[in-house]
């Protein structure tokens, strides 16, 4: 018993706030990544997770590939078509004010839905986990499914590995220096508008391949980006734009903090978060890790 | 005599509608070091960064070895041959020494290598690990200078590499300028101190307004003291 609670409820709890956690951290390292480089705030990052998890329910109907290929091929998918969405058309907005990036995004996010909508309803489809993965683990103080597992590991996996390619290799260098400069940096002969298709894809990518990571755990449908997306921007207003860690670390403990709260006071569960945004508004407005606090 | 590496003829620029520079005529031949003289906002700063193509709202004609600037991509002029380090310095808060240094691609062969760096520069070896900006303002102008030297860049636009430093790193970085220019560098140097710039430069330009009022050799120097003295206010 914790504080009154049966301990297996809290774990229990505490695991539904981790797998939360680790869509939110997945999703927010993405917008805060395109953020980053391109100072717009990708509204369809949402439908671009909803689009990775159909990705891979479309595979598994059409083409009967299954969860392993659908893994890679998901975000490789969403990569490209983001490529192909910012050297069309998003990229032709980076002279005017940033609201215009922010506006087609979000058009095109209802485009997105709209198209799945149309085709598939709104209702959820499911989407089963690999056998590798079905079943659970008795861990002797709480019962862990395993496929919840792979979820919090692989995205502890992908966060780190996305910081680390950003924080320790060339490519991140540049990154991290167009970010700040890029007119300088291309001044210096890096090719920033390539790179900038680069960041796109990037952050479409880690999109997709969270949606199909959330494929067996939520269903698939094409409401799941809108839903979850809401939160994701609260997540990223709690840690403050453009800051990849800070995001990663905001996204796992915000989902911990909604877990939580489902033990203590589940009619808050909710909210917590947009509470939690409310106050870090009032007393940091850049967010907990931003840079003008 | 030989063609000029970089030639401005012309050359027009503005900022929105500010029209800041007024038909720019500036030769700078192979292995020569040229200085731009001039006061505060008559236009230095914006002549070097309408070379790079930073501005882009400008007329004109620019070449660089036979080739057309103006209608460069951003990213093809330092491929060409250009090396730019700015009046702000322009070193990067998120990235430590060594990546400043090593972030400009190299360009050509024949740049230096980072043992002939770091003798030239033995603060920044020292400093290798350090955040870019945690850096002195003097050991930021030779990262600045430094991280341009490796990419093998034929020419160097320096804009005021001594503004704001202390009389010794003034002394080091006139140092590693004649070094630079022994080794054949071309160098084009935006100074407001002609007595640092006369001990490197072949030849100054005067620019008030906009435009080149005055070109002279080193060796006209002395006799055109008066006329500096009134126009730079020294
Ligand atoms: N970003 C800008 N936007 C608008 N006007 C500018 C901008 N930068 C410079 N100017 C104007 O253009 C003119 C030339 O400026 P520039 O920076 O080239 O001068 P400078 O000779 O380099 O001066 P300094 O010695 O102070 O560096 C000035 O009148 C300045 O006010
Ligand atoms: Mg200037």
């Amino acid at each position: 018993m914790i504080f009154g609670i049966p301990l297996q409820a809290f774990l229990g709890q505490l695991l539904v706030g981790l797998i939360n956690g680790s869509f939110y951290a997945m999703l927010s390292l993405g917008l805060a990544v395109i953020f980053g480089m391109l100072k717009i705030i990708n509204f369809a990052h949402g439908a671009q997770y909803m689009f990775g998890a159909f990705v891979g329910f479309l595979l598994l109907q059409w083409l009967n590939i299954g969860y392993w290929p659908a893994l890679v091929l998901a975000p490789l998918v969403v990569g490209v078509v983001g490529m192909v969405v910012e050297r069309t058309m998003l990229s032709r907005l980076y002279s005017l004010d940033p609201l215009y990036g922010l506006l087609f995004t979000f058009g095109l996010a209802l485009v997105i839905e709209g198209v799945f909508r149309y085709c598939y309803g709104v209702s959820g489809q499911p989407y089963a986990a690999p056998d590798a993965l079905s079943g659970g683990t008795n861990l002797g103080f709480m019962f862990l499914p395993n496929y919840r597992g792979w979820v919090v590991v692989s995205s502890l996996v992908v966060c780190l590995g996305t910081w680390l390619a950003i924080e320790k290799t060339k490519l991140g260098a540049y990154l991290r220096a167009a970010t700040e400069n890029p007119k300088l940096v291309q001044a210096f002969g890096v090719n920033v508008p390539v790179l900038l298709t680069l960041t796109y894809g990037l952050g479409s990518a880690l999109a997709g391949l969270a949606g199909i990571l959330a494929a067996p755990v939520y269903q698939v449908s094409p409401l799941m980006g809108s839903d979850l997306i809401i939160v994701v921007f609260a997540v990223v207003v709690v840690g403050g734009m453009g800051s990849i860690l800070g995001a990663v670390i905001t996204g796992y403990v915000l989902g911990l903090a909604e877990g939580l709260t489902k033990v203590f006071y589940p009619e808050a569960s909710n909210i917590v978060v947009f509470v939690i945004m409310a106050i870090v508004l009032l007393v940091r407005p850049a967010g907990l890790f931003g840079k003008d606090a | 005599m030989s063609e000029p590496l970089l030639a401005l003829r012309g050359l027009n620029a503005w900022y929105g509608e500010g029209h800041a520079l007024h038909g720019v005529d500036l030769d700078v031949f192979p292995g020569e070091t040229v200085t731009l003289l001039g006061r505060n906002g008559v236009g230095k700063t914006t002549t070097l960064r309408a070379i790079m193509g930073l501005i882009r709202k400008r007329t004109g004609t620019t070449t660089f070895g036979g080739r057309d600037l103006m209608h460069m991509p951003l990213h093809h002029v330092a491929r060409a041959g250009l090396g730019f380090v700015p009046e702000e310095r322009g070193i990067f808060s998120t990235l430590s020494v060594d990546e400043n240094l090593n972030l400009p691609p190299v360009v050509a062969p024949g740049g230096m290598s980072l043992d002939e760096i770091f003798t030239l520069f033995p603060n920044l070896k020292t400093r290798r690990n350090s955040q870019g900006t945690k850096l002195s303002g003097g050991e930021q102008q030779m990262l600045a200078m430094a991280r341009m030297l490796r990419t093998g860049v034929k020419m160097l636009l320096l804009d005021e590499p001594t503004e704001g430093l202390a009389p010794v790193i003034v002394q080091r970085i006139g140092e590693v300028l004649a070094e630079l220019k022994a080794r054949g560098m071309t160098i084009l140097l935006v100074e407001q101190n002609f007595r640092f710039a006369r001990r490197i430069a072949d030849r100054f330009y005067l620019m008030e307004h906009g435009k080149i009022t005055a070109s002279f050799p080193v060796g006209e120097l002395d006799q055109r003291m008066a006329l500096l003295g009134e126009v730079l206010g020294v």
